[in-house]
């Protein structure tokens, strides 16, 4: 199941220059990107892991793409890889855009969990099949 | 079946067939060329690149050799756009640059016009301009040096990226030196992302035909060599003036004879650096004349007063003193 988070993840995936362009627009707005990873794909798993430092003074998207290539390359094909961009701003001082830019080779997506509450009352939760296999491991065949 | 057109057969029929669309019009239209020559000078005005170079003309005094450098490499990303439109597309030329040159000719200057003009004619998407020395590249430690550069090339990107005294990177006593991993880096980046980054050199010309005699790899990556002489002794006092307009300083007539009679002498003495050496001058002049001015008022200075430098406030520089000894010993 393909998973849905961020900007643009019901399109189908945006290629690089098209990236590029999502990431030119970002860093002409005044924003700072940075790129993170995880291979928790929960949706309620916010913190991803950092993949070097925001880059706060690149001018050019064909810097960040440099390291959004060096990121696929450690961890392509086994981890999610997102790019975030935050606005600083008076006022919104958060992150303004975000957009998965990587994805697994496969998504085996997620089991729905329901669970006996009091009453009739059914608890539901869901828990990626991903999630089985300890960090660092998953995605892998 | 039919089956699609390979790429590379598709642009080359594109190009054949603008060819011969240009020659069929050259057949039938006599004024043709007059046309393509329009085409072209309306493609220059467009990209407000005569405003540019005209400025470098202006401002810039003497440099005739580099000013015709610049102006061909401009007619050359020029024609090579109106080319791409037309289908007769090639590599991107390449642009690294090392600009080599006496202390004090203008190099830095110039530089960040190249990065101008290069954004005028989109070649680089964001003309700024990164400067740089051997610091800034390389690290102190083991491992260092690697994420240093490409810090610093990331910043680059889109831009030009200056790298000072860029012979300071290669020390040939040392090598296990951590420089020669920066160059390794930068030769890749400038090989493989030449769309998105300008590289220019500058140094000193002996240590930089040292420096390319023991890095062969940057002297086939780098496309453009280009040589700034040292100024004339009027140049100089050109230069001289304008920098003193540029700060609203007059120089009085008597100021500016001594002014040329200095620049005469100190260009025999060592470590002469054109334009350098006459900005530092000037300042040490300015420091004498606020010196004067300050014990010789009694009441109000005028404004004339306050930005005229006269000859003494440049007579007193040593230069003119070491002459005095050098007369009085013989």
């Amino acid at each position: 199941m393909r998973i849905t988070q961020g900007a643009f993840s019901f399109l189908p995936d945006l290629t690089d220059t098209q990236i590029k362009r999502q990431i030119q627009y970002c860093l002409d707005s005044g924003w700072a990107v940075n790129v993170e990873f995880t291979d928790d794909p929960h949706p309620r798993n916010t913190f991803w892991e950092m993949w070097d430092l925001p880059m706060f003074e690149v001018r050019d998207a064909a810097g960040v793409m440099i390291e959004i290539n060096k990121c696929r390359k450690v961890r392509g094909d086994t981890h999610y890889i997102r790019l975030n961009a935050f606005d600083n701003g008076h006022g919104c001082e958060s992150v303004r855009l975000s957009f998965i830019v990587g994805r697994p080779n496969s998504e085996p997506g997620y089991a729905l969990t329901r669970q006996e509450g009091p009453g009739r009352t059914i608890v539901y939760t869901t828990r990626a099949y991903a999630a089985d296999k300890p960090e660092g491991n998953r995605y892998r065949d | 079946m039919s089956l699609p057109p390979n790429f590379s057969c598709h642009r080359s029929e594109r190009r054949r067939r603008a060819i011969s669309e240009t020659t069929r019009t050259a057949d039938s239209h006599a004024n043709c060329a007059v046309h393509a020559v329009n085409d072209l000078k309306a493609e220059f005005a467009a990209t407000g690149l005569g405003a540019v170079l005209e400025d470098l003309d202006r401002d810039l005094v003497g440099l005739a050799p580099v000013k015709q450098r610049i102006r061909e490499i401009a007619t050359l990303l020029l024609v090579n756009k109106v080319r791409k439109r037309l289908g007769l597309e090639g590599d991107t030329p390449t642009l690294h640059m090392s600009f080599t040159g006496n202390a004090g000719t203008g190099k830095t200057t110039v530089a960040l016009r190249m990065a101008e003009i290069l954004n005028r004619l989109g070649y680089i998407r964001k003309g700024h301009i990164v400067s740089v020395t051997r610091d800034d590249l390389v690290g102190q430690y083991i491992g260092h040096t690697a994420p240093k550069t490409k810090e610093i090339l990331k910043k680059a990107m889109g831009g030009v990226l200056f790298i000072d005294e860029a012979y300071y990177l290669h020390r040939a006593e040392n090598e296990r030196d951590y420089g020669q991993e920066a160059i390794e880096i930068l030769l890749q980046v400038m090989e493989s992302q030449r769309d998105d980054l300008v590289v220019i050199l500058a140094g000193y010309d002996d240590k930089m035909d040292a420096f390319f005699r023991s890095n062969p790899g940057f002297r086939s990556r780098v496309a453009h060599h280009i040589d700034f002489p040292d100024y004339s002794d009027g140049e100089l006092l050109e230069i001289a003036e304008r920098m003193m307009a540029r700060q609203n300083y007059v120089l009085a007539p008597d100021a500016r004879e001594a002014l040329a009679d200095y620049i005469v002498l100190r260009r025999r003495q060592p470590l002469f650096a054109n334009a350098r050496s006459v900005r530092n001058a000037l300042d040490r002049a300015r420091l004498r004349h606020s010196t004067r001015v300050f014990e010789g008022s009694c009441g109000g200075v005028s404004a004339a007063d306050l930005s005229t430098l006269r000859g003494p406030d440049i007579l007193a520089s040593r230069v003119f003193q070491e002459r005095q000894q050098a007369l009085g010993g013989s």
